[in-house]
């Protein structure tokens, strides 16, 4: 269960959002006026396919780009007239790497933490601790090109943690990890809003992600955004769970999708062969009049299967498209 | 102040990783040292030829060394830039609260250091063939080759974050490097050129701070040459050291 916000307050405003590259006479709209609102102490999750416009808006929030149109107020301070002010309270951890591969990982991050103001030795001390969180102990005196990527992604992730930013950004944090690394880096970022109330944003294209830690989702597609809400919210709003019906006879089929097709809020059935697919909402409740129905009319069913939707289904009705194209 | 804090930080962090690939800097050493051991010694019976200025083989030669020194060693550390982006780590410095200027600042500052040391090598060098010039001689020279040094690293940095691609950056400075050299009277002072090459190497800003160094290894300081010099060194570091900074700030845009 996600742990209630603290505060309220909002820790991110943005409205319009803006930005077009140009290169050889062609202007790209990579995000088209992406208006959110992010509040204190949440997780929220950007989700979307490659391409969408993801990276880009979160470097604009950084800043490490300029919007080429639009506003926003990112830890109470305006992007535009006060970046600085922006980067001394935020964290950006980005998709690709961050360390030289000669450097030793401590001096690394004790370089970084004191780039943020903070002396050596409490960033040191800040650092081993954060390092042992993400099972790197042993990488202090290490170079960073020795280091394996899943290893190195975390130590990324330190660097950008090792200020204890109240807003951190995650590119695409999971990427390269394995799974135990990424359990781990998942309990971590839990870790970081319920302990800390640190808020966290951060992008995925992975649904199981974005489902198991945000609070909130915000799903980009093609430079803006089309739809927000909780995982639960915005699953509802695809047309229900996928009832999957096998039959023992064929014949039997076309009766069995007309009293499936009957259930509140079901959408025309599917019958292949002796199988009978449909979406009903809350299909666990529908399911035992269904098949009380079927018993009295004597039609056997043989297997039964309901399929909650997940987030590339609330994508796919949302857009057309898959997440993974 | 913010911005020393953090050119200091900048430049503690690079120092440390130059101190352990120490072998960078004896190559960059090795050219110097190559053609004062090798060439030097051809230039000492033609010292006294009319057409060479004044004073010996070593007083005339070394400025030109310690010159190339400064201009390739300052030239070519854009190629470190471009591996730092490439790894993320200018990303990752950008996104602090830290002086863009500074993230320039003290990488310059690193070079420049490194370069001192060079040329302090490259003047023992000479000593031992032969070379004597007075203590003000040694330290004015090396404060000109530090300010040239800075402002070469600065437009060296400026052309590797423009670039962002070895493939770019190399035809660059290499396309630059040698008419400097050739133009600069390095290997053979230009006042052996005729009429027509010494009109055009004047135009040549190096040209200028070569000559300024050898009338400091002859024992002047207050003179024309040496104010020219150094005004000129002074100049291409407020220049260089400008592009840098805003070229590193655009990195942003």
């Amino acid at each position: 269960m996600p742990a209630p916000f603290q505060g309220g307050r909002t820790i991110i405003e943005a409205r319009g959002l803006r930005r077009t590259y140009t290169g050889r006479g062609k202007a790209v709209e990579a995000v088209r006026g992406v208006d959110l609102s992010v509040r204190a102490g949440e997780i929220v999750g950007f989700l979307g396919p490659n391409g969408a416009g993801k990276t880009t808006t979160l470097k604009m929030l950084c800043p490490l780009l300029e919007p080429t149109g639009g506003e926003a107020v990112v830890a109470g301070c305006n992007l535009r007239t006060d970046p600085v002010g922006v980067r001394r309270s935020i964290g950006y951890v980005s998709q690709a790497g961050s360390t030289a591969p000669e450097a030793r990982a401590g001096e690394e991050i004790v370089s970084q933490a004191r780039l943020y103001g903070i002396d050596t030795g409490t960033a040191e001390t800040r650092a081993r601790a954060l390092l042992a969180d993400l099972d790197l102990a042993d990488v202090w005196d290490r170079p960073c090109g020795s280091l394996s990527g899943g290893q190195r992604r975390r130590l990324d992730i330190v660097m950008g943690l090792i200020h204890q930013p109240e807003l951190v950004f995650l590119d695409e944090p999971s990427t390269g990890l394995d799974p135990q690394s990424r359990a781990n880096l998942w309990t971590h970022i839990r870790k970081l809003r319920d302990d800390m109330g640190t808020t966290v944003f951060l992008t995925t294209h992975y649904m199981d992600e974005a489902d198991a830690l945000a609070d909130r989702i915000l799903i980009i597609d093609q430079g803006g955004i089309v739809a927000e809400g909780t995982p639960a919210e915005l699953k509802k709003r695809v047309a229900g769970d996928a009832v999957t019906l096998t039959l023992r006879e064929p014949a039997h089929a076309d009766a069995a999708a007309a009293a499936a097709g009957r259930l509140p809020g079901a959408d025309a059935p599917a019958v292949e062969g002796n199988v009978v697919r449909l979406h009903v909402p809350e299909g666990g409740a529908a399911l035992p009049h269904l098949l009380a129905e079927l018993t009295r009319a004597g039609i056997d069913a043989i297997g039964v299967e309901i399929n909650r939707p997940t987030l590339d289904d609330v994508f796919l009705t949302l857009t057309g498209r898959s997440l993974r194209e | 102040m913010r911005f020393l804090a953090d050119t200091w930080i900048v430049f503690v962090r690079a120092m440390r990783l130059s101190l352990r690939q120490p072998l960078w800097v004896a190559i960059g050493l090795m050219q110097p040292i190559l053609y004062l051991t090798l060439f030097g010694p051809l230039l000492v019976p033609l010292a006294a030829t009319p057409g060479f200025p004044e004073g010996d083989a070593w007083t005339i030669f070394v400025p030109g060394l310690l010159v190339q020194l400064g201009i390739f060693g300052g030239l070519f550390v854009g190629f470190g830039i471009i591996a730092e982006w490439r790894s993320g780590v200018i990303e990752r410095m950008l996104v602090t609260p830290a002086s863009r200027t500074a993230l320039i600042a003290g990488r310059v500052l690193r070079d420049v250091v490194v370069l001192v040391v060079q040329a302090i090598v490259l003047m023992g060098c000479a000593w031992l063939f032969g070379l004597r010039i007075t203590p003000a001689a040694f330290v004015l020279a090396l404060v000109m080759i530090a300010l040239l040094g800075a402002a070469f690293s600065s437009f060296s940095y400026a052309m590797g974050l423009v670039t962002k691609s070895e493939d770019a950056f190399a035809p660059l400075v290499n396309s630059l490097a040698l008419p400097v050299l050739l133009l600069s009277g390095i290997l053979l002072p230009m006042s052996l050129a005729p009429d027509w090459l010494q009109a055009i190497a004047n135009a040549n800003p190096f040209k200028h701070i070569v000559e300024a160094m050898r009338a400091v290894f002859r024992g002047e300081v207050a003179s024309l040459i040496v104010g020219l010099g150094l005004g000129l060194a002074l100049a291409l570091i407020a220049a260089f050291g400008w592009l840098g900074a805003r070229v590193m700030a655009r990195q942003t845009r």
